[in-house]
Parts: C-alpha cells; sequence; structure tokens
C-alpha cells in the first residue's frame, strides 16, 4: 500500500509539511517495502486558487490510496474523497516519523475538511 | 472620423473598504440629480452586500435569476483521460479515480472542457448564483443585485446589474468596497470615480490602494471626504501629498448617523445636508461631464 505525505523537502527525514494544497511536495512511500520517493508540488505553491484540488489530483495520480498531513481544506477534501483516498491529518514532526505512525494506526482520520479554504 | 454621441454620464462611487458612508452618497446623489430635472439611474453593484434599496424601497422590483453556465459530467461516456482537467485554468474540473469531477464555485464558465473533452462527456448546466432586480424609487431608476449567500462568483451578476439599459442622463454607480476584480468590474466604463473615505489613518492607508487601483484602470477620479470633523486636515493633507483631486467633504453629524439607522435619505431628512449634496453633485457633475465630453473627442 502507498501512502503520501507532505513534506518540506525530498527525503524521509524532513519535516511534515502541515498544508496539504500549498505543501512543497510529497513523500510517497510504499509502507510494505518501504520504498519512498520525493514528488514534488511546487506548482501549486503560488496557485491563487485550486491549490487543494490539483494538490489531489497530483497525488492521486502517483496511485496513492491514503495521505497524511496538517490540515485539509474542504476542495481537497472532496477531490480527495473522489478519488477514494482516505486522509489524515495533524501530522507533525518528520516524514519517517508519521510512517511509523501511521503503520501504527495512531494517525487520525477525517471525514470532513478540518479547515476552511485558503489554509489548504 | 466617427462622431460618437454618449448617451449616459456614468459615475461610479467606490471606496477602499467597507463602511465608509459610500452608499450614502451613491444614494444621496442620484436623488439630488434626480429632483434637479435629471433622467437619472442608480446602479446598486455591490452584490454581496447590497443596501441601496433599504432607502429607496424595493416595492414593486422585477426581478430575474441570474445563472452561469457550468459543465455537467455524463460519467457513462467519461473515461477519465483528464483532457478537461488540463484545459481549465481554474482548477473547476479534474479527472480523479477515472472520472472527471466538477467544482462549479471555481469555474468560471468559459467552455474549454466541454471543447476540450474528446468524448463529448460535458454538456452544460446551468447554477444561480443570484438575482437582479430593477424598479423606479423617487423617481430613480434603480436596479440592484444579490447574491446567493456563500457565493463567490460575482462579476457575471454585476455584469447584469450594468447592462440595464436606460435613457438616463446620468447614472451612478454604487460600486462594491476594496480593491479586487468586482470593483474593477463595477468602475470599469464610467466616466468618472468619486472615491468616498474616510478622514481616519485606516481610512486614508485604503483610500491610498483605491487610488492605485483606479489610475491602473485610467479613470479619473476625486475624493469625497465622510464623516469629515469642522477644521481636521488629515484628510485634505493626505490627499494634497497623493495628488488626489478633493470634491467636497460631508460633516460627521449624529443626526446623519440617525437618519441613516432609520432608512431615511440624508436630503430628506436634514435641509443641510440638501444643499450640501446639491453642491457637492453640482461639481461632480461638472467634472464628470467634462471628463465624458473628453472622451468622446479622443
Ligand atoms: S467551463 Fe472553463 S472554467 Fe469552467 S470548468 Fe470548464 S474549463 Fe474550467
Ligand atoms: S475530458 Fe471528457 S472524458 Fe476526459 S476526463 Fe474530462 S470529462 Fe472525462
Amino acid at each position: 500500500m502507498k501512502i503520501a505525505i507532505t513534506s518540506k523537502g525530498n527525503t524521509v527525514d524532513s519535516p511534515v509539511d502541515p498544508r496539504f494544497g500549498r505543501a512543497a511536495g510529497f513523500m510517497v512511500c510504499d509502507i510494505d517495502t518501504g520504498e519512498c520517493a520525493y514528488k514534488d508540488n511546487a506548482q501549486n505553491l503560488s496557485a491563487s486558487q485550486g491549490a487543494g484540488i490539483q494538490s489531489a489530483k497530483n497525488v492521486a495520480d502517483s496511485g496513492v490510496s491514503a495521505i497524511v498531513t496538517g490540515h485539509c481544506g474542504p476542495k481537497a477534501f472532496s477531490a480527495l474523497k473522489a478519488a477514494g483516498i482516505k486522509i489524515y491529518t495533524g501530522a507533525e514532526g518528520t516524514v519517517a516519523e508519521n510512517i511509523e505512525k501511521f503503520k501504527a494506526g495512531s494517525v487520525k482520520e477525517i471525514d470532513n475538511a478540518d479547515v476552511e479554504g485558503h489554509w489548504s | 472620423m466617427k462622431e460618437e454621441i454618449r448617451q449616459t454620464t456614468t459615475i461610479a462611487v467606490a471606496s477602499g473598504k467597507g463602511g465608509t458612508g459610500k452608499t450614502t452618497v451613491a444614494v444621496n446623489l442620484a436623488l439630488t440629480f434626480s429632483r434637479a430635472g435629471k433622467k437619472t439611474l442608480l446602479l446598486d453593484c455591490d452584490v454581496e452586500a447590497p443596501n441601496a434599496h433599504i432607502f429607496l424601497g424595493t416595492e414593486g422590483m422585477e426581478s430575474s435569476r441570474v445563472t452561469v453556465r457550468v459543465p455537467v459530467v455524463d460519467e457513462s461516456k467519461c473515461d477519465g483521460c483528464g483532457a478537461c482537467g488540463k484545459a481549465c485554468r481554474f482548477s473547476a474540473i479534474v479527472s480523479l479515480g477515472g472520472k472527471a469531477l466538477t467544482f462549479p464555485s471555481l469555474c468560471h464558465a468559459c467552455g474549454g472542457c466541454v471543447i476540450a473533452c474528446p468524448n463529448k462527456a460535458i454538456s452544460e448546466g446551468e447554477r444561480e448564483i443570484g438575482a437582479a432586480f430593477r424598479g423606479m424609487f423617487h423617481g430613480v431608476d434603480f436596479a440592484y443585485g444579490k447574491l446567493r449567500i456563500g457565493e463567490a462568483m460575482s462579476p457575471p451578476l454585476i455584469r447584469v446589474v450594468k447592462k440595464f439599459k436606460s435613457d438616463a442622463e446620468l447614472a451612478i454607480v454604487d460600486s462594491p468596497p476594496g480593491t479586487s476584480c468586482p470593483v474593477v468590474q463595477s468602475v470599469r466604463g464610467s466616466d468618472y470615480v468619486a472615491l468616498v473615505t474616510e478622514p481616519t489613518p485606516f481610512g486614508l492607508h485604503d483610500l491610498k490602494l483605491a487610488v492605485e487601483m483606479i489610475r491602473e484602470i485610467g479613470i479619473p477620479f476625486g475624493c469625497i471626504v465622510n464623516r469629515a470633523e469642522a477644521g481636521d486636515r488629515l484628510a485634505h493633507d493626505f490627499c494634497l501629498e497623493n495628488d488626489i483631486p478633493v470634491i467636497g467633504a460631508i460633516p460627521d453629524d449624529r443626526r446623519a448617523a440617525e437618519a441613516y439607522s432609520r432608512g431615511i435619505p440624508l436630503i430628506d431628512a436634514l435641509p443641510d445636508f440638501k444643499l450640501l449634496f446639491e453642491e457637492l453633485g453640482g461639481k461632480l457633475i461638472e467634472t464628470a461631464e467634462a471628463c465624458a465630453r473628453k472622451e468622446v473627442r479622443r
């Protein structure tokens, strides 16, 4: 199973980026094999609107089944839901720490957007 | 040379921020002009928070629904190819999980996705964004728009309100406050802009932003200082420094606030304000008409 974690850098030791739509990038990790790859999200950093939607498209296209991030806005939420991707928020610390937390089942799944639009 | 005679002189009333008394100025100017025998049209384009009708009335107004086109995806024809999402500059449509998904609140109704779809899976639907109203009150031909709550797409509704045809000599446009896209939409096409400001540091800061915007659009403008305290030079000095012409000032008066809260136009409630608006209006119209003539000659 592959998951994506919003990340400020391109290694598993990078800090989690709390934003989803305007995340610097994603670490896409296969939690079974432990393989991780970085996916850049820079084109969305400056988007005035729809950043959450494009980020959702970006992660959906890499075939993940779940996303771990800090916060998720309403549009990104609907887009991720439509793609059948589970959303976990409240992530802090490094990417590696959150992979462990995800495996241990101690991340929080949400079934509603947890912030207003522009935060995402 | 093509000589085009301008029928209507249009004056937009705008302000850098809300609560400066912009609507008060717009309504009282419209009434003043109409009573001076000019055929006057008032267009309240502040569609997110229209309030000119509080002073004029709403009875018997004609109303019309205002809709915008939105893409509707036929899921049985969509194969998730993603061409629609690539065509959309606004992220209002995106293909996810093998199906196209729309975000109507972001859609600018350009129709690009409809053309882009290779499978003809997208057709045009309608989304209601608000309503436009029109009526005649105290001799003023009056129209306003009201955006649906939570709706963000105000420019199409503003366009509808501004299109109300009239044989008026004079049109007053009550613009939304601020400097965003809907403001530009409202102000554009006017011969002159009257910027209403308060003589406070915040008011003047926002005035400066509004001036930058109007200069960018390239419409002649002047400033009306509202709630001016006698002898206070703050606003006038500021305007002088920043090269902003001052058309006039409206004094701070508790009676004005009272009339406002009762929904009575200032010029009906207070004779001294009636005189003040006659003077202000005269000055404004002279300048605006001069600008309109210049525009025709150009
Ligand atoms: S009509 Fe234009 S703005 Fe709306 S979804 Fe299609 S391409 Fe995007
Ligand atoms: S372009 Fe047409 S077929 Fe392709 S994803 Fe969009 S709606 Fe579906």
